[in-house]
């Protein structure tokens, strides 16, 4: 089965810890080919690290491999996390297991696939603008973006350093949530990191019992903001699923309010601004020297890299030059520093939003799964579809997506945002989504 | 900068990207861009910068969020050997990176 949908880039298995007891003890999880595993290659879905076998594994695969969850394989991706779609991979399209004529979403669409195809009990993505989000969505899975600083990134290959994290993929919201208990919390090999108990006015941070016991479906009294903007040009039927998954949490004693979020109206923007800045830089390092593909060439260093770096597919090179334009003499006020306003315009308007809502509900993605092929020459359309997404990383919160129900047969997903390091409570709202 | 890309022909300050920007772009980012690429690069960037303009309506903003310095001391730890660090390179000598010819 494995095969048919093109889930994993390498499948090997590395064994986890037999001695140990607890929710992931003898589980399965799968890996996106950009969190770096010892001794299994790690390619990024990329012509350019085809070859990488990583010396070291990222802190969040030490931790799975410790509570005794074994990994099962790399899976597909969007090369370098570069995509909605998993249609970017140098290996080839993943198939959505729901729908196999149509995407599984991306970037992390290996991830979600296996969970949706019943390859892993658990998946880890990576989530620079929704990349966990959104094929979760699509493949009508769970999946945790964690406030920035929760989970540790060191063995994760960088796009955009300041906007990503590592979260879970998962059948279940509890599932996914056991996951995140053990993936989070400080690294002194990842300087972001924070300990969210010791961060100041955060509340309640982790609750006793870890973000598992957060899944109780107990949405009594909670406050939903439903912020319209993440709703107008929304296909009909998301929008449908979504307010009736909506009105569920309603009748189970949660309050609804309407809410604005102007800003968010330029996340998009400002979004693949600082991202493909960023990209820019962190891709630098692919010159052929230390790793990766290198091409014979004969000119002087500077042909030798550009040569090399052509081994780029069409949409990672569309990203380096975005960001370098961006950055260069001329633009970078036009551009980067407007984009910084944008984000900080971003995260306050979440901050005055949640200062009368526990949570922002929204549909996850504004469309239905894209049919292969379907957007891929189309660039400008693909980012539009990470709308509802993006925000969320500018404004470093933690999200998740659960799955709200059906349309045409097709899965659509509910995103829950909460206050930074208010995994807890998105978490609970959510388990109530998928309890009705 | 030419009329040719910029498809609501307000022209200006509007950024247009022709074939010969999106050159210099690539030859700054050391990219190489197979067939074609450059041409349609130059119609996509065209679009998306288009998109980018509105980023003109956000208003100019402080950051407001506080940031703090996350140090530690400067001890000597256990890292990858050198033959770990060399293991991915496509050429190495005497224990180093080889790296492409200078000029």
């Amino acid at each position: 089965m494995a095969a048919d949908y093109n889930l994993f880039i390498t499948e090997e298995t590395i064994e986890g810890d037999p001695d140990t007891s607890g929710p992931l003890a003898g589980a399965t999880v799968a890996v996106k080919d950009n969190i770096s595993t010892a001794g299994v290659r790690t390619t990024c879905g990329s012509e350019m690290l085809a070859d990488y076998v990583p010396p070291y594994s990222a802190t969040v695969v030490e931790r799975l491999t410790d509570a005794g969850a074994t990994v099962v394989g790399k899976t597909n991706m969007d090369e370098f996390g570069m995509g909605t779609t998993t249609e970017t991979s140098a290996f080839g399209p993943t198939r959505n297991p729901v729908d196999p004529e149509r995407v599984p979403g991306g970037s992390s669409g290996g991830s979600a696939a296996a969970v949706a195809a019943g390859e892993a009990d658990v998946a880890l993505g990576s989530d620079t603008g929704g990349s966990v989000r959104c094929p979760a969505a699509f493949c009508g899975v769970v999946g945790i973006k964690p406030t920035y600083g929760l989970v540790s990134r060191y063995g994760l290959v960088a796009y955009a350093n300041s906007l990503e994290q590592i979260g879970p993929i998962a059948g279940t919201v509890e599932r996914a949530a056991e996951a995140l208990d053990v993936i989070a919390g400080p690294d002194p090999n990842d300087g972001t990191t924070r300990d969210p108990r010791e961060v100041e006015g955060v509340n309640p941070g982790v609750p006793e019992g870890g973000y598992a016991a957060a899944a109780d479906g107990d949405v009594d009294g909670l406050t939903v903001g439903v912020p319209t903007e993440l709703f107008d040009g929304a296909d009909e039927r998301v929008v449908e699923t979504v307010e009736a998954a909506i009105a569920d949490l309603e009748a189970q004693g949660a309050e609804t309010t309407e809410i604005s979020l102007p800003s968010v109206e330029h996340a998009v923007q400002a979004y693949y601004v600082i991202a493909t800045s960023e990209a820019s830089s962190n891709l630098a390092r692919f010159d052929g020297v230390r790793y990766g593909h290198r091409a014979d060439s004969e000119g002087n260093w500077n042909e030798s890299f550009a040569e090399t770096r052509e081994a780029f597919g069409a949409e990672v090179k569309r990203r380096i030059l975005l960001g370098t334009y961006a950055l260069s003499a001329g633009y970078h006020d036009k551009y980067y520093r407007k984009a910084q306003d944008a984000r900080e315009w971003v995260r306050r308007d979440f901050d005055d939003a949640f200062a009368d809502v526990d949570v922002i509900a929204s549909p996850t993605m504004p469309v239905l799964p894209f049919e292969l092929g379907e957007s891929l020459d189309d660039p400008l359309r693909m980012y539009l579809a990470d709308a509802n997404t993006t925000p969320v990383n500018l404004a470093n919160l933690p999200a998740i997506s659960v799955p709200a129900g059906e349309a045409d047969g097709l899965p659509v997903g509910l995103q829950l945002v909460g206050p930074k390091f208010d995994e807890a409570t998105v978490i609970r709202a959510a388990s109530a989504v998928e309890d009705r | 900068m030419t009329d040719t890309s910029d498809p609501d022909g307000s022209g200006g300050d509007d950024p247009a990207v022709d074939v010969a920007e999106v050159e210099h772009v690539a030859e700054l980012a050391r990219v190489r861009l197979a067939e074609g690429e450059t041409a349609a690069f130059a119609d996509q960037f065209a679009e998306i910068l288009e998109y980018f303009e509105a980023l003109d309506e956000v208003p100019d903003l402080d950051r407001e969020e506080d940031l703090v310095n996350v140090m530690r001391e400067d001890e000597i730890e256990e890292g990858l050997t050198q033959e770990e660090a060399l293991s991915n390179a496509a050429e190495t000598e005497d224990g180093f990176f080889k790296g492409p010819k200078v000029s």
